[in-house]
């Protein structure tokens, strides 16, 4: 059944620019949907809209199958946690859970014993008495899921909820979400600007820039198959390396430096357009064998992370990471053999930013199914 | 700070100096209203005998107390009358959203430059037309709209985040209700140093209890003062200066309670 529905959905403010424009967007019952962006691509807002904080424009939203356009938040039935928390500070812990319930005209004995689960399951059952300024930043924001949790409202909507933690809890807390979500089978739209939230938590995932919908699907989908040039450049960490490239002598020159052979089958489609951009993931260029080194780069910049090495090459004027499993010994200045192939290529229209063709050898290798 | 002893003496010194000549005044009329009536007209200052006749006389001679209690009704009502409404006005301008908001605010505030005493004859015209002469009405009403509090209390709710009323429209509490259980208990410092500020200005004021009574059943302390110098005989000053020490008693307590939340909250108002 479809939760979230949105048809033609744009926003502006003063009747000037789109800040959204006409999203269509559904998100079934049950779902984990991200909407991930860079900063002032509309990701906000349009959870604002679904709130009910924003006006919509123009277009229809419906929340289960019913246009709620003009319905004000409280009766949309969802709940929502703020990047900020929003925590009353003069309530303790437990006043700020049950400060909705109040309003819902929920009777004391069912606020007390929803206040109970929510407390053991957020492992807050010690903190109840405490105000929040008592409480660490994870201990806040477990205090806003409570709250919302236990409005028992099928959908959530969560806008940057982590960006207020350390690196550590993040990764702590992207996990216990999950779980909750799962466990409660929640509806959760959740709003981040960090691709790697995004790609960890969402069943699926919308890329959104300048106010409009870059790409929407799976987590693998995306990084494997990127609709554009944006989608390739921001989902994927390091991000993927790009080039301008042209086929010249049936071979593929990027950045006029790097030349590798072309499929012949291929060069018809990828010489139809006037600009090539090409694109590889760090983790397509190998380190080569004596039998398959295609070229040899010289080393920029050497990131050892103890479990895999990152290498930074100079392909014209672009930077480009190789990153590589294990520890590898290498110095800046050195000459290291590697081996790029095509079939790890992806190929976009440098005008329009689309996609050509996709990288085809992922889906033979490395999508492993269980 | 450290600085050296020679330095430290030169400005205790000083600062100590300034400090009498600021006390002087208040020093002085303690003293008078403790001294007989032969000393004063001889013009001591340190007292040869101690008495408290004229404490006994003041309350004698003019129903002080009676003027007490009018000053204590009239300052209570107009401190609760200035709170709600400010309170009111500026939750309005900060948390909800209608067309000229911002406009009506400067134009609210552009009544801070227009002093009371320029308004004063048509606000005495109308309560005379309404009948409130003589009344704790007429004393206290024309002061509950304040654009000043208005103001220092806008500025603290412009501090509470806006995702809090968010939540709590999502939550579904209504705005009367997000006023009465967030905004109130969080601003509540603000509250405290307008309340302080609304009454000991209400306690002070002679202006207007003189125009809008004419007798002595409502009149404030600060006429009863006025009223103990006699206008053909000689005056008792000691029994003045009693009078004026019992009247400015209830300032002093109220500014020793509330001297640090009064300091915090004018500051947090001055800051954003």
């Amino acid at each position: 059944m479809k939760q979230v529905e949105l048809m033609d959905v744009s926003k502006a403010y003063e009747k000037q620019q789109y800040v959204l424009d006409e999203i269509n967007l559904s998100i079934e019952e049950g779902e984990f949907f991200v909407l991930v962006g860079p900063s002032g691509s509309g990701k906000s807002t349009l959870l604002r809209m679904i709130a009910g904080l924003e006006d919509i424009t123009d277009g229809t939203l419906k929340i289960n199958d019913k246009v709620v356009n003009h319905l004000p938040p409280k009766d949309r039935n969802l709940s929502m946690v703020f990047q900020n928390y929003a925590l009353y500070p003069h309530l303790t812990v437990e006043q700020n859970i049950l400060f909705g319930l109040n309003a819902k005209k929920v009777n004391k004995k069912e606020q007390q014993k929803r206040l109970k689960e929510t407390a053991e399951m957020m492992g807050l059952r010690n903190y109840l008495k405490r105000k929040p300024k008592q409480l660490s930043g994870g201990q806040r924001q477990r205090v806003a899921l409570a709250r919302s949790v236990v409005s028992e409202s099928p959908l959530c909507l969560m806008d940057e909820p982590l960006s207020n933690l350390d690196a550590k809890l993040r990764a702590h807390m992207r996990i216990e979400i999950r779980r909750l979500q799962k466990r409660l089978g929640l509806t959760m739209v959740y709003v981040t600007h960090d691709q790697v939230e995004a790609m960890t938590m969402g069943d699926r995932i919308m890329v959104l820039d300048n106010g409009k919908i870059q790409q929407v699907g799976e987590p693998i989908t995306l990084y494997n198959e990127p609709a554009n040039l944006f989608v390739a450049s921001f989902i994927g960490s390091p991000k993927m390396n790009m080039g301008n490239a042209a086929i010249i002598d049936q071979k593929l020159v990027i950045e006029g430096v790097l030349k590798i052979p072309v499929d012949p089958a291929d060069v018809a489609t990828l010489t139809k357009n006037n600009g090539l951009t090409v694109g590889i993931r760090a983790e397509h260029i190998f380190q080569g064998t004596s039998e398959n080194t295609t070229h040899e780069l010289e080393v920029i910049n050497v990131e050892q992370l103890g479990n895999e090495t990152l290498l930074t090459f100079e392909i014209g004027k672009e930077l480009w990471t190789a990153k590589w499993l294990g520890q590898w010994r290498v110095d800046v200045g050195d000459k290291v053999p590697v081996h790029i192939s095509t079939k790890n290529i992806s190929f976009f229209d440098t005008e329009s930013g689309q996609l050509m063709k996709p990288a085809s050898i992922i889906n033979e290798q490395e999508v492993v199914a269980i | 700070m450290t600085m050296p002893l020679h330095q430290k003496v030169i400005f205790y010194l000083l600062l100590s100096i300034s400090a009498i000549l600021i006390f002087a005044p208040a020093i002085i009329a303690f003293l008078m209203s403790f001294m007989p009536s032969q000393d004063i007209l001889t013009g001591k200052i340190i007292p040869t005998s101690l008495t408290l006749d004229n404490y006994v006389q003041v309350f004698d001679r003019s129903p002080l107390f009676n003027y007490l209690i009018n000053s204590f009704v009239v300052s209570v009502v107009i401190m609760l009358g200035q709170l709600v409404l400010a309170s009111l006005a500026a939750y309005a301008f900060v948390f909800l959203n209608f067309k000229g908001r911002d406009a009506l605010f400067f134009i609210f505030i552009a009544t801070m430059m227009v002093p009371f005493e320029a308004s004063i004859i048509p606000n005495f015209q109308t309560i005379r037309d309404m009948g409130w002469i003589d009344s704790y009405t007429g004393l206290s009403i024309p002061f509950f709209a304040m654009a000043f509090g208005t103001f220092l209390l806008r500025q603290n709710f412009k501090q509470i985040p806006k995702e809090l009323k968010e939540a709590s429209e999502i939550a579904g509490i209504g705005d009367f209700r997000f006023y009465l259980t967030v905004v109130l208990p969080v601003a509540k410092t603000s509250l405290v140093t307008l309340g302080v500020y609304g009454f000991l200005t209400s306690w002070n004021m002679y202006l207007w209890p003189l125009l809008a009574t004419t007798n002595d059943s409502v009149r404030t302390v600060q006429i009863g003062l006025r009223q103990l110098q006699s206008q053909e005989q000689l005056n008792e000053w000691g029994v003045i200066m009693a009078g004026a020490i019992i009247v400015v008693l209830p300032t002093l307590i109220l500014l020793f309670l509330g001297q640090n939340k009064l300091q915090k909250g004018l500051a947090e108002g001055a800051l954003k």
